[in-house]
């Protein structure tokens, strides 16, 4: 099917989110959609979705105008979405998962179930998904909930698909098999919207390219675009993408950590007998999918989490079993994975953020009183030195945009004496200009001889700033390689298989 | 290697308790690279609940903005006018030939509202209708005297919203605040000024125990403050009434009602209008209260302490990650809040009822003051003010009933409908045609992401 959105445009107040956006797709085709987070994406798809009435322009379908008064209407035409967040109901199995919403009854309001199977099984096996009907859905893994989710869009009839960033949660081999999906899907027909800030996937698998940029259309590009094309049209300039950075001076052992477990709340062993060694002006690279463990490793780190056994050394000092002010104080710099959950307030204001964790002593408190003008001069020295785009230090961190709340928390951690620093997750929801900046500002760390730590999911990270490697999985180990190690090692590693060669570098 | 799955006695005060146990399954949960606010996805631990919905609703209700407040007073006085309307014989009776003569029922309607609120306000600010400006001004004194023990409870429960607790315990602080108070003001034996500083601690200290038991309750155990300050005013309610029935404890030697003797002379807040004329009630609680506003605007916004309490209050897993010791936040705004709502209690048997008290010398006061901090968007002075206007409901309510005929129950109505409209800004916005605060924020995030 043929989707066309002329003249796309969408205001929120005075913020225009999409801009007389046009957009064509043909049917089977495979149409990208590449943009920074705030670029438009989003927005476009939502109006597209039935979710926001554009306030001008039209969505056409094979040439027929349509009308979408709500989801339920852009499914009916033949529209499907595969959000990001997977819409599935976990304790629900796949067969039911596809048929919610779209219950058919027999007598008396019995579901019928068989019919639902039988689907699943019938797309499942057209397209080579090995989906089992009657799993439960929170008994799979990420990439196969992912199917469920395309199965239950493909058993509407749905002729366009949307995938909203479907890679943010894949190992690279699931992604791989993505990859591959969609292009079967192409095969038989279907038309596919692929939103992603990702430039490597886009390459890979799109067969046009339509770049947005501050609610425009910016450009097309081919898939043979180089990355530095597509990123300097995603951000309006010219973006390095690999950190420049100086073979590392190595010191002395400084972070030393032997044996540690971490157990969660309900019993699980979530770091599983760990054991890694940092040295000083090194960037050791925690890679792996989310929710392997590294989470709760860089916690037990900073001491936030109890249930912890095993050792962790900095520069001879154990840090288990401390408090985490005494790990602060101690000179642990932490940007954590979550910044509005964890690392910032939202309703302080940029300075007040500044000395969230030095609330105790000089120079922002004495006696109990907050040094105002003290903390406003640092606040304003760190605003220049940091780049934080801003009003002035008396905004609200939560008005700031991703890459400018990151930078806050950077700036509060770098500010401080460091011995290491821990920084998890440091660029995501971040963009592209600020990802250069952040990872700029953690090679100079590195390379004024603190020891640091960067958990990333994102391979590009790691590769960008690994000295070594370390890859988890299910909370162990997988190995520890080095910085160059090739991404389809990294991602066979990621999915829990042991290095062939030595795993020591 | 030991068992693992053995909690670290040592680690932390808080390891062995498990007040959530948060289900997630590793592998199964789908990052968010541009995390969303308000909604967490994860505990980080089992120390600090995560803020849940509730949570984030009730911060949003007690520190929303002042125009809602002003707003919400103005409609609750549009609604009140209409009651006063509805329930006026004159307007009812005029109401049965409305057709014939509207005239008759417009003129009787503006007639009561217009009377009734004349008399609110007579009774409350500045009566016209004395002689001299001293005898005029006295509904002000009374406004004020009623005002002060709801400015001292607003602060405390003010100052608890700002941790992101809800105190509810105010009945229970005061009682007990006000037992201690009054025990030592009649029991003991003290050079004046010495006796009335020792019972104004004992009571603080009363409040600040009472009210730390449920801080500690939750820090160490997860136990929500609302259950368990409610539970306690029922505690205080019966542990005092049972003092005032047992000769020896409470109880006014040689009489067998429920009912303390009168407070001694030493003890008493000395009146601040004496020398003006005999009659006025205003006495020296006012003068504390005005120094507690004073304290906690200082604690709130300029001292450590009231940075991390602002903290906790917003964000308390950011708040942790910062090192703050959020238990140790929430057992401290417990304590003061405690010694402010003790000090409306203590002002109860010092200043305004000294010849003895029952189990009902709390008069309502500790639910009263949580309206006062809603009203007053949990700031000191925000506080200050809702508490002088519920004073001046209290003072301008009896003299509407006495010149009007209105029923007193009208003033409980408007300080109700108060409540309700603040905690439904949606509401007042619409009312007012006022835009959305909400989207703005968003508006401006988005502006400036475009703006790079």
């Amino acid at each position: 099917m043929k989707l066309e959105l002329r003249g796309i445009t969408k205001r929120f107040g005075s913020l225009v989110a999409n801009d007389h956006i046009d957009l064509t797709v043909e049917a089977g085709e495979i149409h990208a959609l590449l943009g920074e987070n705030g670029a438009g994406k989003s927005t476009l798809m939502n109006v597209l979705y039935g979710l926001y009435q554009a306030d001008d322009g039209e969505v056409l379908l094979d040439d027929e105008v349509q009308h979408f008064a709500g989801p339920g209407d852009a499914m009916a035409a033949g529209i499907g979405m595969v959000h990001q967040h997977f819409m599935l109901i976990p304790v629900f199995t796949v067969a039911e998962n596809v048929m919610l919403g779209n219950e058919s009854t027999k007598a008396l309001g019995r579901l019928d179930l068989a019919a639902a199977r039988a689907k699943v099984a019938e797309i499942s096996s057209r397209f080579g998904f090995h989906v089992d009907p009657d799993t439960l859905v929170e008994d799979l893994p990420v990439g196969v909930q992912q199917r469920v989710e395309i199965i239950k869009a493909l058993s509407r009839d749905a002729r366009v698909l949307v995938f909203d960033e479907p890679t943010a949660v894949l190992t690279p081999q699931e992604t791989d098999e993505l990859m591959g999906m969609m292009r079967q899907l192409k095969e038989s027909g279907t038309s596919i919207v692929f939103i992603t800030h990702k430039l490597r996937e886009v390459r890979e698998v799109a067969d046009r390219i339509t770049v947005i940029r501050l609610g425009k259309v910016v450009g097309e590009a081919a898939p043979t675009a180089s990355n530095a094309e597509l990123a300097s049209l995603m951000v309006g300039r010219a973006v390095e993408l690999t950190v420049q950075k100086q073979e590392p001076t190595l010191g002395d052992d400084a972070l030393v950590v032997e044996h540690l477990t971490v157990v969660d709340p309900i019993g699980q062993l979530v770091v599983n007998d760990v054991g890694f060694t940092v040295r000083r002006g090194e960037i050791l690279a925690v890679a792996g999918v989310q929710g392997n463990g590294q989470t709760e490793l860089t916690e037990a780190l900073l001491g936030l989490q109890h249930r912890v056994q095993g050792s962790i050394m900095l520069d001879g000092t154990e840090l288990i079993g401390e408090r985490v002010r005494t790990v602060l104080e101690s000179g642990v710099g932490f940007v954590p994975e979550d910044r509005n959950e964890d690392g910032l307030v939202g309703e302080f204001t940029i300075a007040e953020n500044l000395m969230l964790d030095r609330s105790e002593a000089p120079p922002f408190v004495r006696f109990g009183n907050l040094q105002r003008g003290a903390l406003a001069d640092f606040a304003r020295k760190m605003v220049e030195e940091f780049d934080i785009r801003t009003q002035g230090i008396d905004e609200y961190v939560q008005n700031l945009s991703g890459g400018n709340q990151q930078k806050v928390v950077l700036a509060r951690e770098l500010s401080r004496d460091l011995r290491l620093l821990v920084a998890a997750q440091p660029t995501r929801g971040v963009d592209v200009g600020s990802i250069e900046f952040i990872h700029k500002r953690i090679v100079a760390a590195r390379d004024a001889g603190v020891p640091v730590v960067v958990v990333s999911t994102e391979l590009d990270e790691v590769a960008a700033l690994a000295d070594r490697i370390m890859v988890m999985y299910r909370g162990r180990i997988v190995g520890i390689v080095p910085g160059d190690t090739p991404r389809d090692v990294l991602g066979l590693m990621m999915a829990g298989e042991t290095p062939a060669e030595g795993a020591a570098a | 290697m030991s068992d693992p799955t053995e909690p670290r006695g040592d680690a932390s005060a808080g390891g062995d308790l498990d007040p959530d146990v948060a289900i997630e399954e590793p592998g199964a949960i789908a990052p968010d690279p541009a995390p969303s606010r308000g909604a967490p996805s994860k505990p980080v631990d089992d120390d600090v609940p995560p803020p849940s919905k509730w949570h984030t609703m009730l911060r949003q209700i007690a520190t929303g903005n002042a125009l809602i407040s002003v707003l919400s007073v103005v409609l609750a006085l549009l609604v009140g006018a209409i009651m006063i309307a509805f329930t006026d014989e004159r307007v009812q009776e005029t109401a049965g030939y409305f057709f014939a003569r509207p005239g008759d029922m417009l003129f009787a309607v503006w007639d009561s509202v217009a009377g009734a609120y004349t008399a609110l306000f007579q009774g409350s600010v500045y009566n016209f209708r004395r002689d001299t400006f001293a005898a005029g001004i006295r509904p002000l004194t009374e406004t004020l005297t009623f005002a002060t023990p709801l400015i001292a409870g607003g602060l405390g429960v003010a100052l608890a919203f700002r941790v992101g607790m809800f105190n509810i315990g105010g009945r229970g602080q005061m009682l007990i605040a006000a037992s201690i108070a009054g025990w030592i003001g009649f029991a003991v034996d003290l050079p004046w000024g010495l006796h009335m500083l020792v019972a104004l601690i004992g009571g603080l200290v009363g409040g600040a125990i009472w009210a730390a038991i449920a801080g500690v309750l939750k820090a160490r155990t997860g136990a929500h403050e609302v259950i368990v300050t409610i539970m306690l005013n029922y505690v205080a309610f019966y542990l005092v009434s049972w003092m005032l029935r047992t000769p020896g404890l409470l109880q006014a030697p040689g009489s067998s009602n429920p009912k303390t003797p009168a407070m001694k002379d030493s003890a008493i807040f000395p009146g601040l209008l004496d020398w003006l004329a005999p009659g006025y009630n205003l006495h020296f609680g006012f003068v504390i209260a005005l120094a507690a506003t004073v304290l906690v605007w200082w604690i709130l916004s300029r001292s450590s302490l009231g940075f991390k309490f602002r903290a906790v209050g917003i964000n308390p897993n950011a708040a942790r990650v910062a090192g703050i010791n959020v238990k140790g936040m929430y057992v401290y705004a417990m304590l003061i809040s405690g010694a402010l709502l003790g000090l409306a209690g203590v002002n109860q048997v010092l200043g305004t009822v000294t010849t003895g008290f029952t189990a009902g010398i709390d008069a309502g006061i500790g639910f009263d003051a949580i309206t006062v901090a809603l009203l007053g968007r949990s700031t000191p002075w925000g506080t200050f003010a809702a508490g002088i206007l519920f004073g001046a409901f209290k003072a301008g309510g009896f003299s509407m009933q006495a010149a009007e005929g209105v029923p007193i129950e009208i003033v409980l109505v408007v300080q109700s409908l108060i409540v309700l409209f603040i905690a439904a800004p949606p509401l007042v916005r619409t009312i007012f045609g006022l835009p959305d605060p909400s989207a703005k924020p968003k508006r401006r995030k988005s502006a400036k992401e475009v703006a790079k």
